[in-house]
C-alpha cells in the first residue's frame, strides 16, 4: 500500500463530505496510513472460496402485513430541524454540482 | 461494604425497606456528591426521575409490581432514545437533539418500571476504547482518577462502580460493554447478536451492534436481559425468539461444564502476566467447582483486529452519512449551497476519532480499494466464526481475559492504532454474534481485573449461569473502590 497522499486523502473525504484543513488532512493521512499498513496482514490469509459474512447470524427477511400503524408525529419531528418550510426541512439552495 | 445490587434493592423494596422515592433519591444525591470528579453523567433526570420514582411506589401499593426491576434507578448510555430527552452521542453534531420516540430497550426497561436517573457519557459515536473522545470531557475510573474506564461505555460503567445507580444500559461493537466493565469491577454483558433490540439505538456498526447491561452481578445482568431481550418487529435484524428466561436458568451450577481455553488468548503478546495469573485464578475456581476444561485454538485470533476495523469502519461510513445538519442536530451557518452546509456541519459537528473511521470507511469501501479490504475482512469474518463453531463442537463456553492489561491512563493510548490493539480480545464475539460477558476476578496493582466468558450464538443463559455459579463462591464482585474525593481532579 503506497502512502496516502494529502491529495487521496482530500479525495476520499470528498466522498464522505468532510472538509479537512491542511494540517488535519496531513495528520489524518499519516493516521490512515498506519492504519492501512496493519490490516495490510489480511493479505496474507487464504480466502480462496471462503464466502463472505455480512451478517454473523443468518437471518432471512422478515416479513409483515401492510397494515398502518401509527408513527411517530411529523409535528415533533420537524420540531428539531435546523430550518423548516411548513412540513418540509428548508436547506440552502441545490447548485449544479453534476 | 460491597455496594447495593438491583437483586438486594428489589428485595428491600419488596420488604418495605426502602422506597423507589428512596432508592431514586440517594442515586441523584450520590450523583451531585462524585459526578464532578468522575465525569460519568451527560444529563440528569431529577424532577422526571422522581414523579417516575412515585408512581413506581404507587404501583407497589396496588400490588401491581411490573417487573423485578420496578421503582429501580438505572443510567442509558447516551446513544440509547428515550422520548423528550437529550440524545448526544458524546457528539458536538447532536448538541440539544431530542429524542423524538423510545428505543425498544428504553420502552420495555420503563413498561417493567426501571427508573432513569441519567444519561452517562460516552466516547463520541461509540467509537473508542477510554471514553475520553466526548465533547462532553473524559470520564474518568472511580478506581483511579487519573485513569480511564475503559469505553466506549466508560460513563455507563463508572456510574455503577462509583455507586450512582447498580445497574446501567450500554452498547457493546467491539467490546465496548465488556471492556469497561472489566476496567471498573463489574460484570458487563453483550447478548447474542439479535437478542436485543437496536431500533432507537444510535447506529454505529450495524451488524455488530449490541445493547447489553453493566452491573455488580450476573444475576441483575439476567434480570436486565430478561425484560429488554426478545423479537422486535421494528428491527428486522432482531432474532425471532421471544425474551430470554436466563433467571430461571441461573443456579443450574457448572457441574460437567466443558470449558475451553483459547491457547492464542493466554499467548498474545503484549498481554499483563498478572492479568493472566488473575483468569488462571477463576479457571481453577470453576474446576473446583465441576467444570472440566480443555484447550482449544481460534487460529485466525491474530486477524480480529484488522478484520475488525475493516469492516466497523465500513458500515460506520455508511450509518453516519445521515448526520448532515439538514433534519436535525447542528447545521453549519451561513452556508451558500446544500453542499458546503453538509460539509462543514459534518466537519464542525464530528470529533477526529470519528472523522478518521469515517475516513478509513469510505476508502475501504471506495472504487478499486472494495475487494482488497472490505470484502476480504468479510471473507475473515467468516473464518473467525468458523474457528468458534469448531471450538463450540468440543465445549460449552470459552474463558479468556477481557483486555489485555487494567485501566490505562487517561492520555497514555494517543496513538489510534495502541488503542484499537487493546480491543483484542472482544472484538471477535462481535464478528462472530456471540454472547461475550465480562466479570471481575481480582486486582492487580489495585486495579480490577475482568475474566471473559463467551457462548457460542442463543446461550445467553449458560454464560450468565456460568458467570453467577463463579459469583457465587467468590467476592471480587464485592470489591469496592476507595472513597471518592469529590474535590480531586487528578
Amino acid at each position: 500500500m503506497s502512502k496516502l497522499s494529502p491529495e487521496d486523502v482530500r479525495h476520499v473525504a470528498r466522498l464522505a463530505a468532510l472538509r479537512l484543513s491542511s494540517d488535519e488532512a496531513e495528520a489524518l493521512g499519516r493516521d490512515l496510513h498506519a492504519i492501512l499498513d496493519y490490516v495490510e496482514q489480511l493479505a496474507e490469509v487464504d480466502t480462496e472460496g471462503v464466502p463472505p459474512t455480512a451478517h454473523a447470524i443468518p437471518f432471512e427477511t422478515p416479513l409483515r402485513q401492510d397494515t398502518p400503524v401509527s408513527s411517530i408525529d411529523p409535528e415533533e419531528v420537524l420540531a428539531q430541524a435546523p430550518a423548516r418550510a411548513g412540513t418540509a426541512f428548508a436547506v440552502p439552495k441545490v447548485l449544479d454540482e453534476a | 461494604m460491597p455496594l447495593p445490587t438491583v437483586a438486594a434493592q428489589r428485595a428491600a423494596l419488596d420488604r418495605g425497606e426502602t422506597s423507589s422515592a428512596d432508592l431514586v433519591d440517594a442515586a441523584l444525591t450520590r450523583a451531585a456528591e462524585v459526578d464532578p470528579a468522575i465525569g460519568a453523567l451527560v444529563a440528569t433526570r431529577d424532577e422526571a426521575a422522581r414523579a417516575d420514582a412515585e408512581a413506581a411506589d404507587a404501583r407497589r401499593a396496588r400490588g401491581e409490581v411490573a417487573s423485578p426491576l420496578d421503582g429501580v434507578p438505572v443510567v442509558l448510555k447516551d446513544n440509547l432514545a428515550q422520548h423528550g430527552e437529550t440524545l448526544g452521542c458524546g457528539s458536538r453534531i447532536l448538541e440539544g437533539y431530542r429524542s423524538p420516540f423510545d428505543a425498544t430497550a428504553v420502552a420495555r426497561l420503563r413498561a417493567g418500571g426501571a427508573v432513569v436517573v441519567g444519561r452517562a457519557n460516552m466516547d463520541e459515536f461509540a467509537m473508542g476504547s477510554s471514553t475520553e473522545h466526548s465533547v462532553a470531557g473524559p470520564t474518568r475510573n472511580p478506581w483511579d482518577l487519573s485513569r480511564s474506564p475503559g469505553g466506549s461505555s466508560g460513563g455507563s460503567a463508572a456510574a455503577v462502580a462509583a455507586g450512582i445507580v447498580a445497574l446501567a444500559l450500554g452498547s457493546d461493537t467491539g467490546g465496548s460493554i465488556r471492556q469497561p466493565a472489566s476496567f471498573t469491577g463489574l460484570v458487563g454483558m453483550k447478548p447474542t447478536y439479535g437478542r436485543v433490540s437496536r431500533l432507537g439505538l444510535v447506529a454505529f456498526a450495524s451488524s455488530l451492534d449490541q445493547i447489553g447491561p453493566l452491573a455488580h452481578t450476573a444475576e441483575d445482568c439476567a434480570l436486565l436481559l430478561d425484560l429488554i431481550s426478545g423479537h422486535d418487529p421494528g428491527d428486522a435484524t432482531s432474532l425471532p425468539e421471544g425474551p430470554t428466561a436466563s433467571q430461571a436458568d441461573l443456579d443450574g451450577g457448572v457441574e460437567g461444564l466443558r470449558i475451553g481455553l483459547p491457547r492464542e488468548y493466554f499467548e498474545t503478546e503484549g498481554v499483563r502476566a498478572e492479568v493472566l495469573d488473575r483468569v488462571r485464578d477463576a479457571v481453577a475456581v470453576l474446576e473446583a467447582a465441576g467444570a472440566k476444561t480443555t484447550p482449544v485454538s481460534l487460529p485466525n485470533t491474530r486477524h480480529a483486529i484488522a478484520c475488525y476495523y475493516l469492516v466497523a469502519t465500513a458500515e460506520a461510513s455508511s450509518n453516519l452519512a445521515r448526520f448532515d445538519g439538514a433534519r436535525y442536530g447542528r447545521r453549519a451557518e451561513g452556508a451558500a449551497d446544500l453542499r458546503e452546509m453538509y460539509e462543514r456541519s459534518r466537519s464542525e459537528g464530528f470529533g477526529t476519532e470519528v472523522k478518521r473511521r469515517i475516513l478509513l470507511g469510505t476508502f475501504v469501501l471506495s472504487a478499486g480499494y472494495y475487494d482488497a479490504y472490505y470484502k476480504k475482512a468479510q471473507q475473515v469474518r467468516t473464518l473467525l466464526r468458523r474457528d468458534f463453531e469448531r471450538a463450540f463442537e468440543g465445549c460449552d463456553v470459552l474463558l479468556t481475559p477481557t483486555a489485555p492489561e487494567p485501566a490505562f491512563r487517561i492520555g497514555e493510548k494517543a496513538d489510534p492504532l495502541s488503542m484499537y490493539l487493546s480491543d483484542v480480545y472482544t472484538v471477535s464475539a462481535n464478528l462472530a454474534g456471540l454472547p461475550g460477558l465480562s466479570m471481575p476476578c481480582g486486582l492487580a496493582d489495585g486495579l480490577p481485573v475482568g475474566v471473559q466468558i463467551l457462548g457460542p450464538p442463543l446461550a445467553d443463559a449458560r454464560v450468565l449461569r456460568t458467570a453467577h455459579a463463579y459469583q457465587r463462591l467468590t467476592d471480587h464482585h464485592e470489591a469496592t473502590p476507595a472513597p471518592i474525593d469529590s474535590g480531586a481532579r487528578t
